[in-house]
């Protein structure tokens, strides 16, 4: 079949076709750090384990229930990451592989946020494995809404006590009903979280 | 190697009968508008009420009881914007009658016209059904009342096969004086359908489900049932559906009523015994699958199968790189974040309805095609389920 007509990029598609890195002596293997996140009610999991030597990430692995987008970004990063110190590594995000990967299409973009989240946990695990609990990062507050001050966690936070629409979360959160100029990321960003904490 | 391509999503859409493509060919050259009194508008006009015939015999309809369309999306629009509409001829559904009785498995045409009606004040009831996708009778039974002005149940499910028993809800609906509906697009042209036994009052079929052209619905009307038109102008379709006549789409819809007519039954054995040597052959080679739909009461061509551990979209395109091509109710290749809302609404959960797959065979496939597509699906769920954090192999 021709490349042009696929949904996905060539890259994309070659990472799909040849993942990289795919942990698959699971019980054998011996991690430093391990992180799992998303649901599988949304239809994607991801596990990632690192291996870390002298703050530098040496080895990275995965596994995913997850669709083409999941898989060639995850494979991606695991790619990426390989010789980053762990600071470098903690502060990937979805863009850098997106790019990485020559884009994907629009709906299909919150299923590659998870690989990032996967491996801020994995690396967070490895800090409380080996006792620098300090340096576990708290999660970046970024503010979506200006005029009332509702941040991405008030969003997380929002849905974790059940809001699934845009009206459920303005409902609780107050967010966008002054100025209205920030419901795109609003939205975009209820959809993210949702598809991370909302199985509960 | 040669490319191989193995078309398994005939529920998707269907290739164009050659006997069509034929037919197609050898009438691009009539143009005329079949409203036009000249010769050119007559030869339009003579073909289009031919069609109209041999469509009615199809179901054993009359010919003035067929209304052509411009998909079966819009033939169920049509149907359900009675219960709102404010014409002269169907005011009697709306004034008196304000609700809708439908299932939770419809396409998502019927779904969302639907949601659309209550904004016009017009309650719908989105009937429960069971494991394997049938409508509860008894739940119908409890809801159904003299609000109730249109009760609308799919003859046979798109995603997992499952055919209903109109014929009792249709009496059912009748006892309550309701009009029923049924979605028949999936059924017409590929088993059965008898208008007059069902008893149905509107029912809906396109040609593209049974290797007629894209872009042609068509909408029965029972003789008398009240019926105002959707699409609003002229005074084609003897006033119920304006628009100038698509008539080389009509052609192709007759030509392929006429071919359905000859080889239905032969199509319908042969792609149940295709299922059937499909499904055994995946419950011996592939461990921890589960058949979705109705073991029995189902369309001859469709196996919906959910593989536990691997995921949908994962699964399509794997198998279209080896050149099959399938669908999927996965989320992840809808656009949405949730899954099938047919196989959750069976009691499928989440994960499952991810990891479904659906396999539709049409009259081109052959043994060999289900041979080939048993070498290469095991592979494909072998290595998704490699790669997957839910796959521990067993059954989760």
């Amino acid at each position: 079949m021709s490349s042009s007509n696929w949904l996905y990029t060539d890259i994309v598609k070659e990472h799909f076709i040849n993942p990289r890195n795919v942990l698959e002596n699971e019980e054998t293997y011996k991690e430093d750090g391990k992180g799992i996140v998303g649901n599988i009610k949304c239809g994607d999991q991801m596990m990632i384990v690192i291996k870390v030597k002298d703050d530098i990430i040496v080895d990275c692995k995965w596994k995913t229930y997850g669709c083409a987008s999941a898989i060639a970004s995850t494979s991606m990063l695991s790619e990426v990451v390989k010789g980053m110190t762990l600071e470098q590594a903690y502060h990937i995000s979805p863009k850098d592989i997106t790019e990485r990967l020559g884009g994907l299409p629009e709906h299909k973009i919150h299923c590659s946020v998870l690989g990032d989240k996967a491996l801020r946990a994995a690396i967070n695990n490895y800090y409380k494995r080996t006792g620098q609990e300090h340096r576990i990062g708290k999660e970046e507050v970024r503010i979506i809404c200006q005029c009332m001050n509702v941040t991405d966690k008030d969003i997380d936070e929002a849905v974790k006590n059940g809001a699934r629409t845009f009206d459920e979360l303005q409902f609780r959160t107050k967010i966008s009903t002054v100025c209205g100029q920030c419901r795109g990321d609003a939205e975009e960003y209820l959809h993210q979280s949702i598809h991370l904490y909302g199985d509960g | 190697m040669e490319n191989k391509r193995i078309y398994l999503d005939h529920n998707a859409t269907t290739p164009l009968h050659p006997e069509v493509e034929k037919e197609l060919q050898d009438c691009f050259k009539i143009f005329g508008n079949p409203s036009s009194m000249h010769t050119f508008g007559r030869q339009a006009r003579e073909k289009i009420e031919k069609v109209r015939h041999e469509t009615a015999s199809l179901v054993n309809a009359e010919a003035d009881e067929i209304i052509f369309m411009g998909s079966g999306s819009e033939a169920n629009n049509t149907v359900l914007n009675l219960l709102h509409c404010r014409g002269n001829l169907c005011r009697g559904i709306a004034f008196s009658r304000s609700s809708l009785i439908t299932t939770s498995i419809e396409h998502p045409c019927i779904m969302n016209a639907s949601r659309c009606l209550t904004q016009h004040s017009i309650k719908t009831i989105f009937l429960k059904v069971d494991e394997y996708g049938k409508v509860d009778l008894e739940e119908l039974e409890s809801v159904i009342s003299d609000k109730t002005g249109i009760v609308s149940v799919m003859l046979a499910n798109n995603e997992i096969g499952t055919i209903q028993d109109i014929k009792t809800i249709t009496r059912i609906a009748h006892e309550h004086g309701a009009l029923m509906h049924t979605d028949a697009v999936q059924a017409v042209g590929k088993i059965p359908v008898d208008v007059r036994d069902l008893d149905i009052d509107f029912l809906t079929f396109s040609a593209h489900k049974f290797y007629g052209p894209k872009g042609i619905g068509v909408l029965y009307v029972k003789k008398g049932t009240p019926y105002c038109p959707f699409i609003h102008g002229g005074h084609q379709e003897t006033g119920r559906r304006a628009g100038t006549e698509n008539t080389l789409g009509i052609i192709g819809l007759g030509k392929a009523v006429e071919m359905a007519k000859q080889e239905m039954d032969d199509i319908e054995k042969r792609v149940f015994f295709l299922k059937e040597k499909f499904k055994a052959g995946i419950l011996e080679r592939i461990p921890d699958v589960r058949l979705n739909g109705h073991p029995s009461d189902s369309l001859p061509q469709t196996l919906n199968v959910s593989f536990f551990g691997a995921e949908g979209e994962s699964i399509l395109l794997y198998l279209d790189m080896e050149g099959i091509a399938v669908s999927t109710g996965s989320a992840c290749a809808s656009g949405s974040l949730d899954p099938s809302h047919v196989l959750l609404a069976t009691g499928l959960g989440a994960e499952l309805a991810h990891g479904s797959i659906r396999f539709s065979f049409g009259r081109g496939n052959t043994e060999a095609d289900v041979d080939y597509v048993l070498d290469k699906l095991p592979r494909v769920i072998e290595r998704i389920r490699g790669m997957s954090t839910v796959y521990k192999g067993g059954r989760k």
